[in-house]
């Protein structure tokens, strides 16, 4: 290239839309003015397992339909059977869709909705994932599709580390909950949806209604972290709804309805052995997850996989155990996989250090493997070790005295901890347009979604580097499926995808002149080897933990990663400090408390599912290598929206242990689990 | 659809129709009326009509406004130098936001979260009497170990009621005065009424008597995570210690029981005895042998007797 300007890649961009934003301009799904509108409230089912024989509607509501699987039309089937709303009888879960109402008001739809009276056929119900569950089995596949199973050597030799750990049910709350219009024009269906792939979900809606003209507008989007890859059943309802009633339908999930039908992170039990020799070379590593879907759908969380690709060890085996119960469906949850998969076996790796008297950086670092431990195939670039040195430093690492609960403060007891972090570097097919405008400037169009993460603001970069220009002759437009088709804002791969288009539509354009260039990446990326591409980092983390009430509070937490050419800072630190917090979030505070007579999570809103406050963020920090990887995608950038989640629970978790001598290995680590270990 | 009236209050006394309810800052009102929990018919908006200054005493007391927003009542100089418990609980409760709306009549008859009172389709004879209680084998982490019956183990959620017991507080009504530690009942078989108000009595104010050992009170709390979340155990408590010895104490719990938990047997037991961390824990430990746990709370024993003795040893001076 030959810009002749400083590269807008790399540099601390604010976001564009920010402006937008704080002063309420930017309009989220539900926010679009519809001349008509109608209002739906979903019913939800108040068994988790039975029959839905009648429902019986008070003639005196003000209801304008109120549709259930007695007289809802009928819609195709497709391979989300969440999306086969009001077509069966069968009850699958509590807090299952059964009925929707549409009224004038959403007031009017709410009464409605608590007082029409649901005829059930309730049945026994099982909702409690157990390791000793008769009805466990392995599944052909894990998420997305990869082996259930990997077997190298002989990995039934005795492990100096024998532990389970237990990660509960933990549920999506974007700020924004997920939310649809819907409106039909003949048979044109226009639907405002919060969403993280518009292209994805105007083809599925397309499938649904057997229609071929679906426009779906995704213009801002208030989070989403994986709940909103694929479409809901709130998109479904609402132009069903709208269908149905011949008015535009909006429908908001509520936020208690959120810990249902948007899709949560599977419960994990997990069953990790290792064994080492005494200078602490690796020779098994083992680990065992089990989680559970739902009756309606295989969802088969790849929790073991990241074990496949950390540490040397010449025998090893990952299995995943999967068994169905009468719950909602698990869906992705920010580095799902990863994210309990590597809690379980970052502190494992930290209890294999204690047991062999060594550091636990030391100890990672020994069994760093040459290649994929499992393929052989080579990293297409790998800086953990250096992650570990260099956050060691910045950190403060060097002087820590390695055996527990030997520093006290007041009434602090105070620790730190390390953990590994990684996560897949992916690309996806995706096709952008570039077209020159009158006066110099360029208009770049891809059916992309943003989350808030920055990625219209990291595409605008890109393409002002790519045409050689500032970026204020960019204008992008973004979150609409009519744009060329754009792939998910999911697995960490958005901008890796998205870029990787909008560089080839912008040299094209450069290459060839013209007045538009329009590039598709599909077969660059079937070309590519998919094996050994991953960011990595390290977590460090303070606490102290209280020794009057078991309180622990995170003094400090820092990451160090390893993930290809950061292409904004400003953004990519937020996308990291926000991955970390959430991870402190599982650490310490998020849990769905199953109630398993009643086969849900009863602390369904956000006064009971604790997140972290303000107040729990103490001094965070995150930094990054320079690293430099021209094998993955012609940015060189590795994907940063979910390591941060990944590893940094287990710090915090191993900090704990480091402070009191207690070994927490149920998340979330509450005062409860300490309060009997600490004395006064 | 449902639907209700709203209407100013006009007079102290003028009581409320069957089916009406008061409103005041209405950040725990509002909530139950979405989730389907309270249905009035009537609401009667009192907050032009009840007090909302704080008013000195003859005694040296204060006395409250029912209308005293808590971010108002927490940030009085008054409070918070002859009455530091209070201010200090009412900080450590909600956000900003709620205490800025919140108002101390409102604050006192807000009621539980507990879960399943919570969710109108679940089981629960507080909002739904005689429909059981499910929490004793389900979600009761968090629920009473002290005052509960077969029938509730909810727990009070107020920071400041907590405060207000420990500082012998008085509650004035439209009709009467009623010393704050007998304003919420126990739930016995009747957990469905949070306190001893009849249908139509106002809260108009709350008076604090002069209590000079109060300039020496805290307010600690201990909860899941650093700020916005109810208590998971909490303290209110004012000390007097001369040469080693209490002389007198005022001591209440929060968390663990229906109401706001003043902790009688354990003042009784330590007035005379020397201000000792082990004094401290030997009367926990007698307010806590009537207690009843059950298979997740157990912790709060522990946790209440921490707490006791770290605030009374604070109060005391004694050195950690």
């Amino acid at each position: 290239m030959t810009a002749t300007l400083p590269g807008a890649v790399g540099a601390p961009l604010a976001r564009l839309e920010g402006p937008l934003k704080v002063t309420g301009a930017a309009k989220y799904a539900a926010e679009y003015p519809q001349d008509d509108v109608a209002y739906g409230w979903i019913v939800a089912s108040p068994v988790p397992r039975g029959r839905l024989v009648d429902v019986i509607t008070d003639p005196t509501d003000d209801a304008i339909a109120v549709l259930w699987h007695g007289n809802a039309p009928e819609i195709a089937a497709t391979d989300d059977p969440e999306l086969a709303v009001l077509q069966s009888e069968r009850i699958s879960y509590r807090g299952q869709p059964v009925a929707l109402v549409v009224a004038d008001t959403l007031e009017a739809a709410r009464y409605a909705a608590r007082t029409l009276r649901l005829e059930i056929e309730a049945e026994e119900h099982d909702a409690s994932l157990r390791i000793d569950h008769p009805d466990l089995y392995t599944p052909e596949k894990v998420n997305p599709a990869f082996p259930a199973e990997s077997v190298i050597g002989d990995p039934d030799q005795p492990g100096l580390v024998d532990v389970v750990y237990s990660t509960p049910a933990l549920h999506n709350n974007p700020m924004e909950p997920h939310a649809t219009i819907a409106r039909w024009d003949g048979d044109q269906l226009t639907v405002f949806d919060s969403n993280q792939h518009p292209s994805g979900i105007a083809a599925t809606l397309g499938q649904v209604f057997g229609v071929e003209n679906v426009r779906v507008v995704t213009e801002h989007v208030g989070g989403g972290f994986g709940s909103k890859g694929t479409a809901r059943p709130n998109a479904v309802l609402a132009a069903l709804a709208a269908r149905v009633t011949g008015r535009p339908v909006k429908l908001v999930v509520t936020r208690q309805q959120m810990f249902s039908i948007v899709g949560h992170r599977t419960p994990t039990i997990q069953r990790i052995r290792l064994g080492a020799d005494p200078d602490g070379t690796m020779t098994v590593i083992d680990h065992q997850a089990y989680s559970q879907s739902s009756r309606l759908f295989e969802f088969a969380e790849q929790t073991a996989v990241s074990t496949r690709h950390m540490y040397a060890a010449p025998n090893r085996r990952t299995g995943h155990h999967l068994v169905r119960l009468d719950m909602p469906t698990p869906r992705w949850m920010r580095a799902p996989g990863e994210a309990p998969g590597m809690f379980a076996l970052e502190c494992a790796v930290d209890e294999l250090a204690t047991a062999l008297g060594m550091d636990p950086i030391e100890l990672r670092i020994r069994n760093e493997p040459a290649a994929e431990p499992e393929s052989g195939t080579p990293f297409t670039s790998r800086h953990y070790v250096d992650c570990l040195r260099q956050g060691a430093e910045r950190f403060g690492w060097a002087d820590r005295d390695p055996r527990p609960r030997q520093r006290r403060e007041g009434d602090w007891w105070i620790g730190t901890g390390v953990a590994g972090a990684t996560y897949p570097t992916m690309a996806q097919p995706s096709t952008a347009r570039v077209r020159a405008l009158p006066g110099g400037g360029f208009e770049v169009a891809i059916g992309a979604a943003d989350l808030g993460t920055g990625a219209r603001t990291v595409l605008t970069q890109i393409a002002a580097d790519e045409l050689g220009v500032g970026v204020d002759r960019i204008t992008i437009r973004i979150g609409d499926s009519t744009l060329p088709q754009a792939s998910v804002a999911g697995g960490s791969s958005g901008s890796a995808s998205w870029g990787w288009a909008v560089t080839g539509a912008c040299r094209a354009l450069r290459e060839n002149g013209g007045d538009q260039a329009v590039f598709d990446t599909t077969e660059l990326i079937a070309e590519q080897e998919k094996e050994g591409r991953h960011a990595f980092g390290a977590h460090f983390a303070e606490v102290r933990v209280d020794a009057v009430t078991g309180e622990v509070r995170v003094s400090r937490l820092f990451g160090m990663y390893a993930a290809g050419r950061i292409l904004n800072p400003r953004t990519a630190r937020s996308q990291f400090l926000g991955g970390m917090i959430m991870g402190m979030g599982m650490a310490l505070h998020e849990e769905g408390v199953l109630d398993p007579a009643f086969g849900e999570w009863v602390n369904n809103d956000l006064a009971g599912y604790h997140i972290p406050a303000h107040a729990d963020v103490e001094e965070i920090d995150a930094a990054w290598l320079d690293e430099h990887d021209d094998q993955i995608n012609p940015m060189g950038s590795k994907g940063i929206g979910e390591i941060g989640i990944v590893g940094s629970p287990a710090a915090i978790v191993n900090a704990i242990w480091h402070a009191t001598g207690i070994r927490v290995r149920d998340l979330p680590v509450r005062l409860d689990k300490l309060l009997g270990g600490l004395g006064l | 659809m449902k639907t209700f009236e709203y209407r100013a209050a006009t007079g102290v006394d003028d009581g409320l129709e069957p089916g009406a309810m008061f409103l005041a800052g209405g950040t725990n009102l509002v909530d139950l009326m979405k989730l389907g929990i309270a249905t009035p018919d009537v609401l009667v908006d009192v907050r032009g009509l009840v007090p909302d200054e704080i008013t000195e005493l003859p005694d040296g007391g204060l006395r409250i406004g029912a209308g005293v927003r808590n971010s108002d009542l927490a940030a009085d100089p008054r409070v918070r130098t002859r009455y530091p418990a209070l201010s200090e609980a009412l900080l450590a409760g909600a956000s900003g936001q709620l205490r800025n709306m919140a108002t101390t009549g409102g604050n006192l008859l807000q009621r539980t979260r507990c879960r399943y009172f919570m969710d109108a389709t679940k089981p629960c004879n507080k909002h739904t009497p005689g429909s059981g209680c499910p929490a004793r084998e389900g979600d009761h982490r968090n629920l009473a170990i002290l005052g509960g019956s077969p029938a509730c183990i909810a727990t009070h959620p107020s920071d400041m009621a907590v405060a207000l017991a420990a500082l012998d507080a008085v509650v004035e009504t439209s009709a009467r005065r009623i010393p704050l530690t007998e304003l919420h009942r126990l739930p016995g078989d009747a957990p469905e009424r949070d306190t001893v108000l009849d249908h139509g009595e106002l809260i108009t104010a709350v008076t604090l008597p002069a209590l000079p050992m109060a300039a020496t009170s805290g307010y600690r709390k201990a909860r899941d995570r650093a700020s916005y979340a109810f208590a998971v155990g909490s303290v209110a408590a004012a000390l007097d210690v001369e040469d080693g010895v209490v002389r007198d104490v005022r001591l209440a719990w929060g968390a663990v029981a229906p109401k706001p938990w003043r902790a009688r047997l354990a003042e009784e037991q330590l007035r005379g005895r020397p201000a000792t961390r082990e004094a401290f824990l030997a009367a926990a430990d007698i307010e806590l042998e009537d207690s009843r746990v059950l298979r997740d709370n157990a912790y709060k024993i522990g946790l209440m007797r921490n707490l006791t003795a770290w605030m009374l040893e604070k109060l005391a001076g004694v050195t950690r």
